[in-house]
């Protein structure tokens, strides 16, 4: 640093620090406490079951699902949490709700020699024959009693593939006639693709079977036609911002920001 | 001549409630600038206090009531940090930063509003 730079450095210092002096405002971070929904006082373990789940073929939604919220709960929750294999939950309702396998449509004019299969859960409207087992209080009781009546934690978790096309807002860089840089919002037509979750979490008193909370998200994101992102990644991306909401149904939560101070 | 009269009885209670609503002010901003040192130290009952003080000593003091809003947002009382926001934004509508502060508050007390439904 040369001589002259050092003095413009420290005349700027100077500046600032007689600026800040006369300030009548002070940023200060905060943490706002937020009381949790539900009273868990009663237990002491938590069994997060499994869930029905559809959608994207490549992401057992199920699975990973179950993975996540253990692993969360684990971390930052304060009830032991149950390993046990995730139920699978479509197959378990499919049964009790007498929802009838089909054959597969064949492309061929030929009979289709595939086995029957349970039609797929693609959409919201596909899920509601199955959400009836949140309702079947003597199974969630039964589930209660293999794990010394813990709370528990099961759902639906659709995680499906989106495009979605239109006008968009971004940001374009241009150069003057001086060579000064700008940027300027532009709209452009694009066309994006991407995926939406959609989980619905069921809280159940192990005691009971009765349902003591429930709650349903929508998250969605979007990206480029060309960008290539895999769809478990995507899967948990949109999982990280629902984590809190979901922790904070047994916990309280701090939720950090900041705030300004006047004089 | 009742002009007079008139004209004289608002020069007095002018001269006579000027220095009292200054006195009021700065008795005010002292309790306010030292809610703001010990808030900056973590010490936040301490903040509210001083900041409660405020208010009560001038209570058109929307920096008192925006900075008395911001403890009990930061303390979990939020029924209160509404209060004092809406006291704060009453007496300075305009007022860029008390808005901004309170918008924040709003998005997180009305998810936990709904989260509790």
């Amino acid at each position: 640093m040369t001589a002259r730079r050092k003095t413009v450095s420290s005349l700027l210092l100077v500046l600032f620090g007689a600026l800040s002096g006369c300030t009548n405002y002070y940023e200060i971070p905060i943490e706002t406490p937020i009381q949790p929904k539900l009273d868990i006082g009663a237990f002491q373990r938590v069994l997060v079951a499994g869930f029905i789940a559809g959608g994207d073929e490549e992401v057992d939604a199920n699975l990973e699902t179950v993975r996540l919220l253990r692993s969360q709960l684990r971390q930052k929750g304060s009830l032991r949490v149950i390993e046990a294999e995730a139920l699978p939950l479509a197959e378990i309702s499919a049964e009790q709700g007498g929802i009838e396998k089909v054959a597969p449509a064949s492309p061929s004019d030929t009979a289709s020699t595939q086995d029957p299969q349970r039609p797929p859960i693609l959409e919201e409207k596909d899920l509601e024959p199955y959400e009836k087992i949140f309702a079947n209080q003597d199974y969630w009781k039964k589930i209660g009693a293999e794990h010394q009546s813990p709370l528990i934690v099961t759902g639906s978790v659709l995680f499906r593939p989106h495009t979605s096309s239109g006008f968009v807002q971004r940001e374009q860089e241009v150069y003057d006639q001086f060579g000064r840089r700008r940027v300027v919002p532009q709209r452009v037509y694009m066309e994006r693709k991407g995926f939406i979750l959609r989980p619905t979490f069921v809280f159940i008193d192990g005691r009971t079977g009765e349902t003591l909370h429930s709650e349903t998200f929508r998250e969605e994101i979007l990206y480029n036609q060309n960008t290539q992102t895999p769809a478990l990644s995507s899967f948990f991306e949109l999982m990280d911002r629902l984590l809190p909401t979901f922790l904070n149904t047994m916990s309280a939560q701090k939720i950090r920001g900041s705030r300004i101070l006047l004089k | 001549m009742s002009a007079r009269i008139l004209a004289a009885a608002f020069l007095v209670m002018t001269m006579a409630s000027t220095p009292a609503f200054a006195d009021a002010r700065g008795d005010a901003k002292k309790q306010v600038e030292f809610g703001i040192q010990v808030a900056q130290r973590g010490l936040w009952r301490e903040a509210i206090y001083r900041w409660e003080r405020a208010t009560q000593i001038d209570p058109s003091y929307a920096a008192a009531f925006n900075n008395l809003a911001i403890a009990y947002e930061h303390e979990g009382q939020l029924d209160k940090a509404r209060g004092a926001y809406e006291k704060a934004t009453a007496v300075e509508p305009d007022n860029a930063m008390i808005r901004q502060n309170f918008d924040l508050f709003k998005e997180i007390n009305d998810r936990a509003k709904k989260d509790g439904q």
